[in-house]
């Protein structure tokens, strides 16, 4: 799983049947300090999150078709988690 | 999933038998503010896509599942035609 930043939402109306009543986001992955590190990804959303929130996110697609509740959807990324806080101690 | 532009396709006559009917597009992937980010790469369609859309695609052995229960030797694939993106 990755720490990410919720950066933005998509609108899609045509898309695979899979994705329907889900909302798409736009998230950055960070490092442990809070830089960007690597591409924007699409994330389906799973907990309700909203722009600016740092979420869990997975980016694989069994544990992301998990999270959507269709095992044979072709998803691989998905925001399992809305993060609290992080503590790091090294 | 990654936002990408169309910006091409690929025409195979010989290909593997589960890609028969299927259309190859090349993408390039973009970055939150529209511009190109990484490498381009070939996706098959699962939407009817054309050159010149902005589309999100999917990476990885999920391309094949809009296929199913045919096994579709594909990495990555157009599952949606983003109609608009908003940063917050």
């Amino acid at each position: 799983m990755r720490i990410a930043r919720v950066v933005g939402t998509v609108v899609a109306t045509r898309k695979h049947p899979a994705f329907d009543g889900g909302k798409l986001l736009l998230v950055q992955p960070l490092t442990l300090d809070d830089s960007p590190r690597g591409p924007v990804l699409l994330a389906v959303d799973a907990m309700g999150a909203g722009v600016h929130e740092k979420v869990l996110i997975v980016i694989e697609g069994r544990a992301a078709g998990e999270a959507l509740g269709r095992k044979l959807a072709p998803v691989d990324a998905a925001v399992i988690g809305i993060v609290d806080t992080v503590d790091v101690q090294e | 999933m990654q936002l990408a532009r169309v910006i091409g396709d690929v025409v195979a006559t010989h290909k593997d038998q589960n890609l028969s009917g299927l259309k190859l597009l090349v993408l390039q992937p973009l970055s939150a503010d529209g511009s190109a980010s990484g490498r381009s790469l070939v996706a098959v369609d699962a939407v009817g896509a054309g050159v010149g859309e902005t589309v999100f695609f999917v990476r990885g052995k999920e391309a094949s599942l809009p296929f199913f229960p045919t096994w579709v030797p594909a990495d990555a694939g157009i599952v949606g035609i983003v109609d608009h993106w908003d940063l917050g």
